[in-house]
């Protein structure tokens, strides 16, 4: 025999439209993040189905939850997601092709098998009594009832999720630092490798800017004895920069080489 | 039981003074053999003590016992590692101190060239230790011990110049034979155990009755394959020969004097056992008897004067096992016969070793002859020593052998005549193959081939070899006069008193002994008389063929043990390789192959793992899922 | 309506971050699911609080909240690191353990 008492509990019209509204939307989000490409879309699908969630929240009379879910999920998680997202590069989306032969498949019917499960068992929970609603627990207040339940029964806990969260930032700093793995290059490793390489071209260094040239300025490129000049007497900042004055200006043109 | 603390120090003293040697190397090289020497020396004063001691005390009190530690204490099961000295101990302390200390004497002149002298000293010290504990122990596993001692000793010395890979095999060869033995005696003192909860000498005796005869037969067993392992009899007798491989002295020692006689100790001390098992000690009597005439068979044949002597060795305590066959009465001309035998083998063994040391380290006695005018001494003693083995009266063989043969003819009837007539024929053949050594050794042509005379040894081989050869000649009728030892031994091996029936007037059988020793000498005389040639004689019959294989028995023994025995161990090798090996490879590559393929799913990626999850979750509900419907 | 749609919807969202977590491969993304996991886990509790009348089950879903927290600190941070050394954000990339 099913009996389906969590029906005894219906909610007020309000609520159940609220949720009939919200309820797809937040589905319609969740699916999404997960079918864009672009990871700063899924975040933003994410706050909205995280606000959604609020919204429930508070529908469900858990006024502090919801504002808490405000706060620290949408306002700083999603925040800390999006800030990573920036440090890590906004264009690295990842694409959608499958690299593990067989693992989608798997992955969805397995997923769906297990959602559908769980729908199922919810639907035939038996439970012979009515829904209480918590009006009686938030009489004073619904901060004020999490707070008595936080500060008695569980301070023990609570104490060990503020070292826990101590421990956490800590972690993060330890995580995030960076050191140099190697020390920076002195000129004597430099001299070392240019000798390694595969030409001895550049052994004795690179040329100096306007050496041989007509003016003699950093951006001005050597010219070398065969008349050429070099680019690679400039230094690479500069060419980055653009800040650099055409090497072929500089070049020694054949005709003047025939006048000499 | 009166207690003496000098049993610890007769064990103590050489132990130590092998430790020493062994360890302080290459420093002890210029003193080492002074001090084993000294060492065994003092070990005989204490034995001479103890002797007067014990011959001051009435023949209650004679024996005396010393407690070194309890060894093993489990339940009821109580083991002191004890001593003791009894009648019997003490005639075995006396004769491996005595001839010990002189060997140690002759060694020292002997082992002179030798680089390595010291390790020598060593390990002979090392060997009166454990010699004297196989002794002195009074209980079987006390003198196990020592048993495994001297075979090490043995197995040592026969391997000293190891170099020579023919010799490290004969000590190989020895050691592995002596095994077979030891095995007996392990057995031995397990069936003991099991039979009498007890393994002192003492306490089984007290409790013989109380053991079937069946257990006491298997003992006896046991113990008569151990004796056999440790004394060369048939059919462990293999490695006697091999044994010569070792420096004389040794063979001297342990092969002729002491080591080998510790089966006949050992039969002698179990007297109690054996008497209550008729059927162990007809076994006895068969080994002894087959081994006398075996032994005297190849040492016909024998041109090695060594291995001649290794062979009359094993020949003669062939005769000892014998009369520890008859019984009570046998025991005591069994020690007579071991002590005078003790002193004339040594003697002629030193002797052997004095030859080789004049003739360069030849031992084969075709070139040899006429060495007789060049050492003249060593003659002498040889002479003396021959004498007393042949059994010619008033020398100490005569004495101890003609005991025997009369026993043995005095066991009357069918059993009496086959023992009789092989013990005469053992003196007989004894007789012959002598004095072929002493005659292809002292008399005729020389034909040694080369230009170098032979010299006489220094005077400390030769003193030794004096002492030992007065032994020869007078300890057989110290022994025997009024029947000295048979009275000092009645507590030991004989409480019942038994009183031997006589057939034969004494006389008559000695003087039988006396002509049957005429006619080998005789027969050795007439052939060996005028030997010319320095090579055997090819053209032989098929006996002496037979006889210089030493009658096959390595042949035997590799046939019957070897060959069947490492075609086993190569079966056992393939069942190892395919079965055992099969097995444990079979699982290793199961498991192996099971790996490679469960591996495809390790395949690095978190996100299969994260699958991996999902799917075991779904599993988990699912079976809520059908649980809950 | 049913407070049981609560939980429905609950299921669902739990369901697709599920999929989420193994099928993108983008570790920010991934880690997103992960939150979105938590969040539907969250509504559950939020809803039993309601069904059985007494405020554990919101203070259970605050620890979560809170224990999400550390977890994303930590977890964004693991990302930066990895980042840092192998210069991609996907998840398989860090497949090291295969070898």
């Amino acid at each position: 025999m099913i009996n389906f008492a969590l029906d005894v509990g219906t909610t007020a019209t309000p609520e159940s439209y609220l949720f009939y509204f919200l309820a797809p939307l937040s589905v319609l989000a969740a699916l999404g993040m997960l079918l864009v490409k672009k990871a700063v879309h899924s975040a933003l699908l994410l706050a909205w189905v995280m606000i959604s969630l609020a919204i429930f929240y508070i529908a469900q009379e858990a006024l502090f939850l919801g504002i808490v879910q405000i706060v620290v999920y949408t306002g700083a998680v999603m925040m800390l997601f999006l800030f990573i997202l920036m440090l890590v590069g906004v264009d690295t989306s990842d694409s959608l092709e499958e690299n593990i032969p067989g693992l989608r498949p798997i992955a969805i019917v397995a997923a769906i098998g297990f959602g559908g499960l769980l729908v199922s068992l919810i639907s035939r929970a038996t439970f012979n009594r009515p829904i209480y609603g918590l009006s009686e627990a938030n009489a004073e207040g619904n901060a004020f009832g999490i707070a008595a339940e936080l500060f008695t029964r569980y301070v023990f806990a609570f104490e060990v999720v503020s070292a826990l969260l101590i421990t956490a930032a800590i972690g993060a700093m330890v995580l995030g630092h960076s050191q140099k793995s190697k020390s920076k290059n002195s000129q004597r490793d430099l001299s070392i490798a240019r000798f390694r390489k595969d030409s001895l071209k550049d052994a004795s260094g690179l040329p100096s800017a306007g050496v041989y040239a007509l003016h003699n300025a950093v951006d001005v490129p050597a010219l070398l004895p065969t008349g050429q000049a070099a680019p690679s007497s400039i230094s690479s900042v500069l060419q980055a920069r653009g800040d650099i004055i055409e090497s072929a200006t500089f070049e020694m043109k054949k005709d003047e080489e025939e006048e000499k | 039981m009166q207690t003496s603390e000098n049993l610890l120090w007769l064990i103590a003293l050489p132990l130590f003074s092998s430790a020493i040697l062994l360890l302080a190397g290459k420093r002890a090289n210029s003193w080492g053999h002074i001090m084993g020497t000294i060492v065994s020396a003092s070990t005989f004063t204490i034995g001479i003590i103890e002797f007067f001691a014990m011959q001051s005390r009435s023949e209650e009190n004679r024996a005396v016992t010393q407690k070194i530690f309890t060894w093993i204490s489990v339940g009821s099961f109580n083991v002191d590692a004890s001593l003791l000295l009894d009648q019997l101990s003490i005639c075995f302390v006396l004769l491996i101190t005595g001839v010990g200390t002189l060997i140690h004497v002759y060694s020292i002149a002997y082992m002179s060239h030798d680089l390595d002298r010291r390790r020598f000293f060593a390990y002979l010290n090392l060997f009166i230790a454990s010699m004297l504990l196989l002794v002195l122990g009074d209980s079987y596993l006390n003198l196990y011990v020592g048993w495994e001692g001297v075979g090490l000793a043995s197995y040592l010395l026969i391997g000293f110049w190891n170099e020579k890979p023919a010799y490290a095999t004969a000590a190989k060869k020895a050691f592995v034979a002596n095994r077979v033995g030891d095995v007996g005696l392990s057995l031995a003192i397990m069936i003991s155990f099991a039979t009498f909860g007890d393994v002192s000498f003492s306490g089984m005796k007290d409790s013989v009755d109380q053991a079937s005869s069946t257990q006491l037969t298997a003992i006896g067993l046991m113990l008569l394959l151990a004796a056999c392992g440790k004394s060369a009899q048939f059919p462990l007798q293999s490695w006697l020969g091999d044994a010569m491989a070792g420096p004389t002295p040794v063979s001297a020692l342990i092969h002729a004097a002491t080591m080998v006689t510790a089966g006949v100790y050992l039969i002698t001390r179990s007297n109690f056992v054996f008497d209550a098992a008729p059927i162990a000690q007809l076994m006895v009597l068969i080994v002894g008897g087959v081994t006398l005439l075996f032994g005297a068979i190849i040492g016909m044949a024998k041109d090695d004067i060594k291995k001649a002597l290794a062979a009359s060795t094993m020949s003669q305590i062939g005769y000892m096992i014998l009369a520890t066959g008859l019984g009570p009465i046998g025991y005591a001309f069994a020690i007579m016969h071991l002590l005078t035998h003790g002193f004339f083998k040594a003697s002629m063994f030193l002797g052997a070793g004095s030859v080789m040391h004049g003739m360069k380290d030849e031992v084969n006695m075709r070139k040899y002859g006429g060495i007789g005018k060049f050492m003249p001494i060593t003659f002498l003693t040889f002479g003396l020593g021959y004498l007393a083995i042949i059994g010619v009266p008033p020398f100490a063989g005569f004495y101890s052998k003609d005991k025997i043969i009369e026993t043995a003819l005095n066991e009357g009837g069918i059993k009496g005549l086959i023992l009789g007539s092989a013990t005469l024929l053992g003196a007989m053949i004894t007789a012959f193959y002598m004095t072929r050594v002493v005659i292809l050794t002292f008399f005729g042509n020389e034909r040694w081939g080369h230009k170098d005379e032979p010299h006489e040894s220094p005077a400390l081989m030769l003193v030794p070899i004096g002492l030992l050869s007065v032994g020869s000649v007078a300890s057989g009728y110290l022994l025997y006069k009024g029947d000295w030892l048979v009275h000092w031994l009645e507590p030991v091996v004989n409480p019942l008193k038994v009183h031997h029936k006589e057939l034969l007037p004494p006389i008559v059988v000695s003087i039988m002994a006396v002509a049957v020793v005429l006619i080998g000498v005789s027969i050795a005389v007439l052939k060996y008389r005028g030997e010319q040639s320095d090579k055997a004689p090819e053209r032989v019959s098929v006996f002496t063929r037979a006889a210089r294989k030493d009658l096959f028995q390595d042949n035997f023994n590799e046939a019957t043990f070897m060959r069947p025995g490492q075609s086993v161990v190569k079966n056992l090798l393939n069942i190892d390789y395919l079965l055992i090996d099969g097995l444990v490879r079979g699982v290793g590559s199961v498991s192996l192959n099971a790996g490679n393929k469960l591996r495809v799913i390790q395949n690095g990626y978190v996100r299969s793992y994260a699958l991996l999850m999902v799917v075991g979750a779904l599993a988990l509900i699912a079976t809520i899922w059908v649980v809950t419907a | 309506m049913a407070v049981a749609n609560y939980l429905y919807l609950s299921a669902i969202l739990f369901t697709i971050g599920a999929i989420g977590v193994v099928v993108r491969r983008n570790s920010i993304v991934v880690f997103m699911c992960i939150e979105l996991m938590l969040n539907a886990a969250n509504l559950a509790f939020v809803t039993f609080a309601r069904i059985n009348g007494n405020l554990e089950g919101q203070v259970v879903a605050f620890f979560t909240m809170v224990v999400a927290a550390c977890e994303v600190v930590v977890g964004l941070a693991i990302i930066v690191t990895i980042y840092r050394s192998r210069r991609s954000a996907s998840v398989d990339d860090a497949s090291l353990l295969k070898r």
